[in-house]
């Protein structure tokens, strides 16, 4: 029996109509393709008055198949699936092709993105015909939720979760949870105390009945799929007994091996062997250093381990895997800083008294090594003038293109501590300034009238090079005052470096393990930038924070509380849809090679020995037809991507070339 | 090691010092280098502010004179490595302006392809091509104790030099430190010496040639080390202007690259033109490198 296909082709506004003739094509494809029995245009298919149409049709017209010619099936393939379902039928008798990222908005000659409009529609009909329709499977959904990255984002999501009543695993790579938050001392623009905001919140998330604290542990492996992820976790060694421990301190103290904390203290203060990043650490477990500690090195001392008043301290302690299932990940890993010694005209590591944000950061700190003096690298001495870069790194080709959003902001804070704890003057070096976010602007205004002196221009060099008397022994900061219209020095004695917010360097990494793309930038890309901000284009898989893109603290937790409804959301529904688009192996033919085994990148495929074949766990096969061209006996087929389908795709294409001249004549 | 040399003009006049350091020092690490053919000058920065076309005529007439044989031409001066370079770039960046190059090269029977030749500075060629390895290895007298202050000029740091940091260069940094230097890391060794401006303006010259001097010896530097003959004739040159003008009483030898590399390599002092500059450099070479070698 011949088909009844229907083809529905979207103006989507101006955004496909404006470079396809939309009318044209769907009124040749009535015309000209085999067993189309209505094609229409509409201004937006996804309307619910393009669904009803389409519903309609196949009620009315006894539609047995259905194309939609309009965005990326990401986009609204679901919708239109709901509509063929809605109306009885079978939602895999549908195709989508997309002629608006794939032609209208890709092409400028509107002849030309017309007649490859065609051909997308006639490739579809063509494809149409040969599908099969299939039932999706359901799975339940485990409801546990992994969390990946304790910074304020993650701890949001964690506690979200928890206090909804589901069960949290935290996993976070340094020895503590807070994030970068815990080396602030105020935040913009309000000027709370940060540990204030954020250690209650450690704190509860340590605590928490319905959380599971993984410090100092990495991410091994990923597998699964949505509603049953399989995740491995390495533990590395603290060499303190997690639960004998009581956190008081002694081994801390008495541990005679000082280093520079590069971390916590961002290179400007001290800790000890065996540390906690912070006194206020959650866990407050310590952890030892091995590279640094006399025992590990030089095999003596062991004063903490003759100390510690509950035998805690576990030398020959191992890294530890565990297993994990759970039906959701959040991806909270945050940004690293941007390593400022790139731009080496800014004189970082050269020039003492240059610093970059995070150091200032813990000099601002009462908790910091300088107990919150802001004084040079002399330890003592407190500047008179002090200068802060902005856009270091950030909206400049030759390394960020993109703007950090938050560094104006935290430049107009540092302002504000100097102006408040010192005599110095204080200098802003912009380019624009970005504030554009509730408060902000207003903050901005209050540091104008707080004196804060305001240079519009990107700073060429910072120099030691003095040429007039007053420049002596000074830091010179060499710029185009665009508002002046004219090159000026400014000596100052102290300079901040407002370095860019970078991806983490093993975001590319955690993404191949999570099953989830980065943008070119190397943030994690979200499933839609404007109507799906949190979800990736993995199922179950979630993004919060600045791992996403730099965005400030409130944007955190926003994203965090989001990814976490999002979560609940599944939990709740208790089972998730597994698309049937999946491969099966033709049992009797396959002569158990086993190329196919090893290939699959969801290890969906085993060997049944005893057989003497291989077969597919379809619950893990994700459809990618890898195994399908692998197979040397063509012995394994893909649901909905079938060699009958995407041949008659191929021919559909190639309409124009295919058939005698006198139909591409009349077509166009 | 087989290399097209492009000298320039200022390597056959005045700063025969670099000529004769480049040879004998290339000679010495085994690199061969074979002078162009009937090469012209680059015209330095003048042509281009007459005639744009013919200035990158004249330069590309020398990237067409290199043989097949060669697929690299080595350039010692800041100023002619970056007119080479740009010309190649421009030419393959303008098929416009590459045919009207050509055309201009055709009436003497020559035409130009761009990419065919690789322009390279002398620099580069010995940080990269001879490398770290062979240097610390031919080292026969280290530079232990001679304070040196790279000065890179503004020229070889544009763009597209293709081998250094174009804001804060350390390729001639890390070289001197291979052959036992104490290098100063100054920061105005990549700002401008003024150029020809000693002849347009003197005291906007003068001021640029006093920052320099001023800095490197604030840094305390015993010599300061050019890789280009324009830099070394304006800090050398006109020393005792400087001083005059500003009341200075600056004594800073100025050098170029191969000569103390050569020092390095063992060569004689003379041979690598030692004796040429006008604020001498032999008392500090001596009292420095102590036995005083060769000489
Ligand atoms: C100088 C400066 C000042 C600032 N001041 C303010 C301010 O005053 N107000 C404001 O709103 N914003 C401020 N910000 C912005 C603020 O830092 C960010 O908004 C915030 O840190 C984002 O939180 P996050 O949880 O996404 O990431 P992070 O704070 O970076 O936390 C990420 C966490 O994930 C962990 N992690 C990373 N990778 C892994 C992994 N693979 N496995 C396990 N764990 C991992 C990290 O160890 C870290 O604990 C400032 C930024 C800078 C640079
Ligand atoms: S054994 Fe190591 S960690 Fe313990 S006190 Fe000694 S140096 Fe510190
Ligand atoms: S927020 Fe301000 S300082 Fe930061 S990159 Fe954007 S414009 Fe530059």
């Amino acid at each position: 029996m011949a088909e009844k296909v229907g083809v529905y082709v979207c103006h989507c506004g101006s955004n496909i109509a404006g470079k396809v003739n939309v009318e044209e094509v769907a009124k040749w494809a009535g015309e000209n393709l085999q067993d189309v029995a209505v094609s229409r245009d509409y201004k937006f298919m996804c309307s619910s008055l393009g669904q009803k149409m389409i519903e309609d049709d196949i009620r009315g017209e006894g539609l047995t198949r259905v194309v939609v010619a309009a965005c990326s099936p990401h986009l609204h393939e679901k919708t239109f699936r709901r509509a063929c379902t809605n109306a009885g039928l079978n939602p895999y008798l549908l195709d989508m092709t997309n002629i608006r990222e794939h032609c209208s908005w890709v092409h400028r000659d509107m002849d030309s993105a017309t007649l490859k409009a065609k051909s997308l529609v006639s490739a579809a009909v063509s494809r149409v015909k040969f599908q099969e329709p299939l039932e999706p499977t359901y799975v339940d959904v485990n409801p546990a939720t992994l969390v990946i990255g304790g910074g304020i984002a993650g701890l949001q999501a964690t506690l979200e979760l928890a206090d909804a009543g589901y069960h949290v695993y935290l996993v976070e790579r340094s020895p503590s949870i807070g994030g970068h938050m815990a080396q602030f001392d105020k935040t913009f623009p309000t000027l709370d105390c940060s540990a204030c905001i954020l250690t209650p919140k450690m704190s509860e998330a340590g605590q928490h009945e319905n959380v599971t604290l993984l410090t100092y542990s990495e991410i091994e492996s990923v597998k699964g799929s949505v509603g049953n992820f399989e995740v491995k976790v390495r533990k590395k060694a603290r060499r303190v007994d997690y639960d004998a421990c009581t956190g008081c301190g002694i081994c801390i103290e008495k541990c005679p091996r000082k280093v520079v904390d590069t971390e916590f203290e961002a290179g400007l203060g001290f800790r000890k062997a065996i540390y906690t990043p912070f006194p206020q650490a959650v866990p407050r477990v310590p952890v030892i250093d091995a590279d640094s500690c006399i025992w590990f090195q030089r095999q003596k001392c062991r004063a903490c381990e003759k100390l510690c008043p509950t035998d805690a301290i576990k030398f020959d302690q191992e890294d530890e895997t565990l297993t994990l299932n759970v039906g959701n990940i959040i991806l909270a890993t945050g940004w690293k800083p941007f390593e400022c010694r790139d731009i080496p005209q800014y004189g970082y590591g050269r020039l003492a008294n240059v610093y970059t944000s995070l150091e200032f950061e813990r000099l601002c700190n009462a908790a910091g090594p300088t107990n919150g003096k802001i004084v040079l690298r002399d330890g003592k001495t407190e500047p008179q003038s002090v200068a802060i870069i902005h856009c270091v790194g950030s909206r400049d080709v030759r390394h960020n293109e993109y703007c950090s959003g938050i560094c104006c902001m935290a430049s107009l804070k540092f302002g504000h501590l100097v102006l408040e704890k010192t005599k110095a003057n204080v200098y802003s070096f912009y380019i624009d300034m970005r504030t554009n976010q509730k408060g902000y602007e207003e903050f901005y205004q209050r540091l104008l009238e707080e004196g804060m002196h305001f240079v519009r221009g990107k700073v060429s060099e910072i120099t030691d090079a003095a040429r007039m008397p007053n420049e002596q022994g000074k830091l010179i900061i060499q710029c185009e005052d665009t508002l002046m219209g004219r090159q000026r020095r400014i000596p100052v004695d102290m300079v901040v470096l407002m370095g860019a917010l970078e991806p983490q360097s093993d975001a590319k990494e955690m993404g191949l393990k999570c099953g989830i793309s980065c943008s070119m930038q190397g943030f994690f890309t979200e499933r839609h930038p404007k109507l799906d901000p949190v979800a990736t284009m993995t199922d179950g898989i979630f993004v919060a924070g600045a791992c996403q893109g730099p965005k400030d603290i409130p944007a955190s937790v926003a994203q965090g509380a989001a990814a976490a409804a999002r979560v609940q959301g599944m939990i709740t529904k208790g089972k998730v849809m597994v698309e049937p688009v999946v491969a099966k192996i033709n049992e009797e033919a396959c002569s158990g090679c086993r190329i196919c085994n090893n290939i699959c990148p969801y290890n969906a495929i085993e060997y049944d020995a005893e057989r003497g074949v291989s077969h597919i766990i379809t619950a893990l096969c994700k459809g990618c037809g890898t195994c399908v061209s692998a197979c040397p006996a063509s012995v394994i087929s893909g649901a909905h991507f079938s060699d009958q389908q995407i041949d008659a795709e191929i021919e559909g294409v190639l309409w124009d070339v295919i058939r005698p001249k006198s139909a591409v004549v009349s077509a166009n | 090691m087989k290399y097209a040399y492009y000298p320039g003009c200022s390597l056959e006049s005045g700063s025969a010092a670099y000529d004769v350091s480049v040879r004998a020092v290339m000679q010495c690490l085994g690199a061969q280098l074979d002078e162009l053919d009937d090469w012209n000058c680059c015209g330095a920065t003048e042509y281009f502010t007459q005639h744009e076309l013919v200035a990158l005529s004249v330069i590309a007439r020398n990237l067409a004179l290199v043989d097949k044989q060669y697929d690299q031409l080595v350039a010692p001066c800041a100023a002619c490595f970056l007119n080479l370079k740009k010309t190649d770039k421009l030419m393959a960046d303008d098929p416009k302006l590459k045919a009207h190059v050509n055309e201009a090269l055709g009436a003497g029977g020559l035409s130009y392809k761009p990419g065919t030749v690789r322009v390279r500075h002398l620099l580069d060629v010995l940080y990269t091509d001879i490398g770290e390895n062979k240097l610390r290895q031919m080292t026969k007298r280290p530079l232990a104790g001679l304070r040196i202050a790279p000065y890179y000029g503004c020229q070889v740091v544009r763009p597209l030099n293709g081998f250094d940091n174009t804001e804060y260069p350390m390729k001639m940094d890390e070289l001197f430190t291979w052959l036992g230097a104490e290098v100063v890391d100054y920061p105005v060794k990549a700002h401008c010496c003024g150029g020809h401006m000693t002849q347009i303006s003197e005291p906007q010259a003068f001021e640029l040639i006093r920052r320099l001097l001023q800095s490197a010896q604030d840094y305390k530097a015993d010599v300061i080390v050019c890789i280009c003959p324009m830099c070394q004739l304006n800090l050398d040159a006109y020393q005792s202007r400087v001083n005059s003008e500003f009341d200075k009483s600056f004594n800073l030898p100025v050098l170029f690259l191969t000569q103390l590399v050569g020092i390095a390599l063992g060569l004689d002092w003379k041979k690598v033109g030692i004796g040429k500059e006008i604020v001498s450099a032999e008392p500090v070479l001596r009292q420095r490198l102590l036995s005083g070698a060769g000489a």
